[in-house]
């Protein structure tokens, strides 16, 4: 009985886990003005040039039965409504996870015959921006249950643990410490929902997945290649916590 | 408190933690960082709440303190603390600013918060900078290495010091 007491006021000592963070908060928010109209105008949205990229590519024949995106999805602006609000999800056929990225992929592979795109390629991230982009104020709504929960589990876990020299988790920034200062920077609370984004510091559009390697290599940690199940499984536990914020696709950051 | 379920991971932690209790309701820890080739492994003692003893031979220099505190590659201290003699559009604000903190705390607990703040605080989020062990999936480049050498360490400490 009282070891049990004992037990449970050092674990109540120990394991002080930051709240997530609410208000759910759009990292656009913690930007400054200049990058916030950036994004919110489609004029001046350097983003938009991947997004007109992918609108091009949607319509181009590609692999060996010349058939387009839009051969078989016709219109985008409906045929991708609120599709990548559902993503990473468990893929039918493989009971794998695969994102939004993963997804376009498999359709140039089994239904366009054609060769893969190299992940974090322009021609992936237009398309991929395109198609996200037609989700644009669509609240993010993934599953989690079924074959989701084990990936979700194993993504929550990797978002607490501390990894690298510095020895920081996702958790300790942004949970903990949203709307402080990190340097220069302001620390939002590490939403995927304006994803693939363009960000000024790369001269480029990039995907989460190339964000989570800044965030990982901020803290010196090892990074996992383009595409490894342990950024799918990040991906998912990212969108569940942000589960409701509305799609920004293309976001714009410094 | 995340509202679920139980977590594996955190089982490991609280019993590190426990652990941890144990050692320091015993007054002593000690921490034995292996350090890389160039950085000679030094072993202290925590003793009520200081490292009392300097980690390395020569006294600490706190012009090079200053240096290795702001450094991007080196201590980048002000990434969360605000330091009174370096520019405030760089500072952080995850922690509190380091003015005055040479009065405030002894020249030990100043040492032992640089070498390893997680002995004061489990839960910081402040880097140990001098620890090795303990630690996953540090980038090849920085494995087996303290973020400071002992020296730096010193330094650090002094320049600390120095701002009252
Ligand atoms: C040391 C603090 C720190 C840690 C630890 C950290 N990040 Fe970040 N993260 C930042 C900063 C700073 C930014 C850039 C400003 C912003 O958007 O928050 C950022 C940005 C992000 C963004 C982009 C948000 C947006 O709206 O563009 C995501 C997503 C993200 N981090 C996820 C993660 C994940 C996942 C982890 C753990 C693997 C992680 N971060 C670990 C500091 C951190
Ligand atoms: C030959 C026809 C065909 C072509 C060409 C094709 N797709 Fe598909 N796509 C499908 C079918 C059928 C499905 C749904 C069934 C499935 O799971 O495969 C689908 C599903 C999708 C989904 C998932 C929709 C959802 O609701 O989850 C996306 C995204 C997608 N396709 C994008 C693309 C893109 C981008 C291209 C061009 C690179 C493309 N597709 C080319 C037939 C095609
Ligand atoms: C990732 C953020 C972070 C970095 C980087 C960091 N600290 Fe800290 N530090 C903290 C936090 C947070 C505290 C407050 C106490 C706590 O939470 O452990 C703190 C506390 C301190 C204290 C005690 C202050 C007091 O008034 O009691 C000292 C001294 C200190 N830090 C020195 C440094 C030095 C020197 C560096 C660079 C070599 C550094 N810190 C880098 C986060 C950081």
């Amino acid at each position: 009985m009282t070891a049990c007491l004992l037990a449970i006021v050092i674990l109540a000592a120990c394991s002080t886990q930051a709240a997530q963070p609410v208000p759910l908060k759009s990292g656009v928010e913690f930007a400054s003005a200049d990058v916030r109209s950036l994004q919110q105008d489609d004029f001046a949205n350097p983003g938009m040039l991947w997004v007109t990229r992918g609108a091009k590519l949607w319509l181009e024949p590609a692999g060996s039965d010349g058939k387009a995106c839009g051969t078989c999805h016709g219109d985008a602006n409906r045929s991708m409504k609120g599709v990548a609000s559902r993503y990473p999800r468990i893929d039918s056929v493989s009971t794998g996870l695969i994102n939004l990225e993963g997804r376009i992929q498999q359709c140039r592979e089994r239904r366009q015959h054609a060769p893969l795109m190299a992940y974090e390629s322009d021609e992936l991230l237009a398309l991929t921006a395109y198609v996200a982009s037609q989700s644009r104020g669509i609240p993010v709504n993934v599953e989690i249950d079924g074959f989701h929960r084990a990936h979700f589990e194993r993504g929550r876990a990797m978002y607490y643990q501390r990894v690298g020299q510095m020895n920081l988790a996702c958790t300790n920034c942004h949970d903990a410490n949203w709307s402080k200062k990190l340097g220069a920077e302001t620390v939002s609370q590490g939403h995927g929902n304006a994803y693939p984004i363009y960000r000024l510091e790369w001269q480029a559009a990039g995907s989460l997945q190339r964000r989570f390697r800044s965030c990982l290599s901020g803290v010196r940690a090892e990074m996992f290649p383009y595409g490894a199940a342990e950024y799918l499984d990040l991906e998912l536990y990212l969108a569940w916590r942000g589960q409701g914020l509305a799609i920004e696709t293309p976001g714009v950051r410094r | 408190m995340y509202p679920g379920n139980g977590k594996l991971s955190h089982v490991t932690t609280d019993f590190t933690c426990r652990i941890r209790m144990l050692v320091l309701v015993a007054g002593i820890a000690v921490l034995s960082p292996r350090a890389d080739a160039q950085s000679a492994a030094v072993t202290f003692r925590i003793e009520a709440g200081e490292i009392r003893t300097p980690l390395a031979a020569d006294a600490g220099d706190a012009t090079r303190g200053r240096a290795a505190a702001a450094a991007r590659d080196g201590g980048n201290c002000q990434l969360c603390h605000a330091l009174p003699d370096m520019q405030a559009v760089f500072a952080g604000t995850l922690a509190p600013p380091l003015h005055g903190v040479g009065a405030r705390l002894t020249e030990g607990q100043l040492r032992l918060r640089v070498v390893d703040s997680s002995v004061v605080n489990r839960d910081t989020i402040m880097p140990a900078y001098y620890r090795v062990d303990g630690l996953r999936q540090v980038a090849a480049a920085f494995r087996e290495k303290p973020i400071l050498s002992a020296q730096q360490v010193e330094d650090v400490v002094a320049y600390l010091k120095t701002l009252r």
